[in-house]
């Protein structure tokens, strides 16, 4: 069972600052964030082969396929999984390309990425992150596996631990502690 | 003419059973017609907008296996929108009405509604094996109706289509008295499965020869499954991620000890790949192995694996075997007969990792490769040449080079002489895909070479209509064809439009043709229907004739211009 330490990481993301002295780092970070986006993007090939890649029907690959194959090597797929997160307390919304992501441990540093400052700053608690999925559940993120995971993720929400009370993630975070020690 | 009595040549067209044969039969005269279309139990339809459900019925009462293809081949490429047609309902409707006793029907890229399903479970009796290929449309409740109400089902065999799945009760729906499968193919369902119930279908399914599972259907169930069904000779397996040191594990290992029949192996949708020493005992008898959709197998794991494959005939894989894996199916696989490269980035970024070296290696190490399917990331004329010189009797040719123009990296000349090597020396040639920069000349050897060939299809090539002509002209038995991004126009369309009536159907997208190029063609051949897909709807704003067409369909008829085509497609 792989040990993905799954939603534990994020519950157990503190908001104390990092240590000081970086406040001018974090502030250029979450600009640069954009911009690192952004340059990422352009850096995924030569200007040539991208726009071969939106040529429509090539390489002639048959829908089915398409859609069904994950996993390439070097994780440098197309987005087709671009999801909306929120955050309880944050002003405005982000979106995350799930499929840029190996796996809940990759996700949970995204959303570090993405939320950083405003996890922060944030009063001292803790978040959970859950999901909405194909059937309009909100369910806990780390359960399924990360293909399974994918597929059936709609949103995302980082939601206060404080807000979960009393719907069983605190039980949830004692059964990873259990596998965990296995 | 007679000699005989009826039921003498009845008895003789029995052994005739290739479509083509048939068909033939039936030109000779009137009473062999007659005979031929009264005692023909199986047909094929390779357009169902070539003739009509009422004609079909008609003309073959005893019918009781029908073929039908829907959507232009290009349409697995998202060159053809959703709801251009090929919609089966109207057949399965007609059919019912009649007093056919269908058993069988094959779909291929058709529009499959529930409620087809659902008329088509209910309304015979004998029905036997329904086979769906590249469709879409249908949900799992259709396959619950296919299951609940068809008593003597053989076979359901669902390859890649687009199914919306409800999840699962489907399987239940099989009642405890369907004890006839004989082939049950869901590997591309996406949900969940009830597993007990698939448990107690195979059970009580002693004739259960083909069983392919979808990615919900964990190891412990594969190896109950196999522990029942010991029988198989074709296995998909679903979801192949375990602990090699886990119980079922070893339960594994003993269940497929015991699947001594087994010839045909796919799926691994899901694979721990540092389990696969359970299954080792199988590979030493596999004829077809399909791992395309498997790409957590690659490097060592899957070279070891290979070597254990020496009587293969048909093996599909993902690029992310190299060069040098074929090179170790080159060294293994004597037997190999179809290749079939898929890229492991189906986007294309450019990171594939076959080239022509592998290509060339299993040329030289299994002679007896008839059928390729090969994407690349690069193609050499001096490879081509090679490849030809080692296997004269490709049938089928498919090489996709992912970067479509690229030229020899060599040389950097264009693959007209690579690809005029294999048509020259691969008499039986039918189909063939070109890739990579290609002049006119290419088509010149084509035309000049490639006597059989049957299908052809063109992308990102050629430099004039000279291309087109060489094609036309020369091959006599060319029936379908279907071109994208090249510089054909009028001048090529229009020269022979006698031609297409010879053919089943011509696609020409992102080509010169212009909308009164086509609308002659139309004009001329009244047997054809001439379809502009226009999906941007310029033409209904826009009716100049010298307007370039985005997308054309044309294909012969005997049944006029279809009914049922939505508003963006004008007919001619």
């Amino acid at each position: 069972m792989a040990k993905e330490g799954l939603g534990l990481e994020i519950t157990e993301l503190r908001l104390g600052l990092p240590g000081g002295g970086t406040e001018k780092n974090e502030k250029k970070r979450v600009f640069s964030e954009i911009s690192e986006e952004e340059e990422n993007e352009k850096s995924n090939g030569p200007p040539e082969l991208q726009s071969k890649s939106q040529v429509v029907g090539w390489p002639p690959v048959c829908s089915y396929r398409k859609k069904n194959s994950f996993g390439d090597k070097d994780g440098s797929k197309t987005s087709k999984f671009y999801v909306k997160v929120s955050m309880d307390g944050a002003p405005f919304l982000r979106k995350i390309n799930l499929a840029l992501h190996k796996g809940y441990s990759d996700l949970v540093k995204a959303l570090e990425k993405l939320f950083g400052e405003a996890l922060r700053d944030a009063e001292s608690c803790e978040f959970v992150p859950i999901y909405e999925d194909k059937d309009g559940d909100w369910m806990l993120a780390g359960d399924v596996p990360w293909e399974m995971f994918i597929e059936s993720c709609k949103r995302l929400r980082i939601m206060k631990k404080a807000d979960a009370k009393g719907f069983g993630v605190l039980q949830s975070r004692v059964a990873l502690n259990g596998t965990l020690k296995e | 003419m007679n000699y005989f009595p009826d039921e003498v040549l009845e008895h003789v067209f029995d052994f005739i059973t290739s479509h083509k044969d048939r068909n033939s039969v039936s030109l000779v005269c009137k009473s062999w017609y007659k005979i031929e279309r009264c005692s023909r139990q199986r047909v094929f339809i390779g357009n169902c907008y070539s003739i009509s459900p009422e004609r079909l019925i008609a003309r073959f009462p005893g019918l009781k296996s029908l073929t039908l293809k829907g959507k232009p081949h290009f349409a697995d490429f998202n060159l053809v929108p959703h709801d251009w047609g090929g919609f089966v309902y109207p057949w399965i409707k007609a059919l019912a009405k009649s007093r056919i006793g269908l058993e069988e029907l094959r779909l291929k890229r058709m529009v499959v509604s529930d409620e087809s399903l659902e008329l088509l479970s209910k309304s015979f009796v004998n029905f036997k094996s329904l086979v769906l290929v590249s469709c879409e449309g249908f949900t799992t409740d259709g396959l619950a109706a296919i299951a609940a109400n068809c008593r003597f089902l053989r076979e359901l065999d669902l390859q890649e289509n687009e199914v919306d799945d409800h999840r699962g009760h489907w399987l239940s729906c099989f009642p405890e008295s369907c004890t006839s499968l004989i082939s049950l193919n869901f590997a591309c369902l996406r949900g969940e499965v009830n597993l007990g119930a698939l448990e107690r279908l195979v059970s009580r399914s002693p004739n259960l020869k083909s069983l392919r599972l979808n990615r919900a259907v964990p190891l412990d169930t594969l190896q109950k499954l196999l522990m029942r069904a010991p029988q198989l000779v074709d296995l998909g397996i679903g979801s192949y991620v375990h602990d090699p040191f886990s119980e079922v594990y070893n339960k594994l290992k003993i269940a497929i000890q015991r699947c001594k029949s087994i010839r045909s192996l796919s799926g691994f949708l899901e694979v721990a790949p540092h389990c696969m020493s359970a299954i080792y005992p199988i590979f030493g008898n596999l004829t077809f192995l399909n791992l395309s959709y498997a790409p957590g197998l690659h490097g060592n794991k899957l070279m070891k694996l290979i070597q254990h494959c020496r009587k293969l005939q048909r093996l599909w894989i993902l690029d992310c075997i190299g060069d040098k894996g074929l090179g170790v199916v080159a060294l293994t696989c004597k037997e190999l007969q179809e290749l079939r490269v898929f890229p492991s980035d189906p986007f294309g970024a450019g990171n594939a990792a076959v080239t022509e070296e592998g290509l060339v290696l299993v040329s030289a190490g299994c002679p007896k490769l008839n059928s390729l399917l090969y994407f690349c990331q690069q193609m050499t004329n001096a490879a081509l040449i090679t490849v030809a010189k080692n296997c004269p009797n490709f049938i089928r040719f498919r090489l996709c080079i992912l970067d479509p123009i690229k030229p020899d990296p060599v040389t950097n000349q264009p693959l007209d002489e690579g690809f005029g090597a294999i048509v020259q020396s691969c008499k039986g040639l039918k189909r063939l895909s070109l890739s990579g920069l290609l002049t006119d000349q290419v088509f010149l050897y084509i035309g000049m070479y490639a006597e059989q060939l049957e299908m052809l299809s063109i992308a990102f090539a050629a430099d004039s209509d000279k291309g087109m002509l060489y094609v036309l002209n020369g091959c006599k038995k060319l029936r379908k064809l279907e071109i994208r991004d090249c510089p054909f126009g009028d001048a090529a369309l229009l020269e022979d439009v006698g031609k297409y009536e010879t053919m089943r159907s011509l696609w020409m997208s992102s080509c010169e043709v212009t909308l009164g190029g086509c609308k002659s063609v139309a004009e001329k051949m009244p047997s054809l229907n001439v379809e502009i897909i226009d999906e941007c709807e310029q033409m209904e704003f826009n009716l100049d004739d010298k307007q370039k067409v985005d997308k054309m369909y044309l294909y012969r008829t005997l049944v006029g211009h279809r009914k049922d085509a939505p508003e963006y497609v004008l007919i001619l």
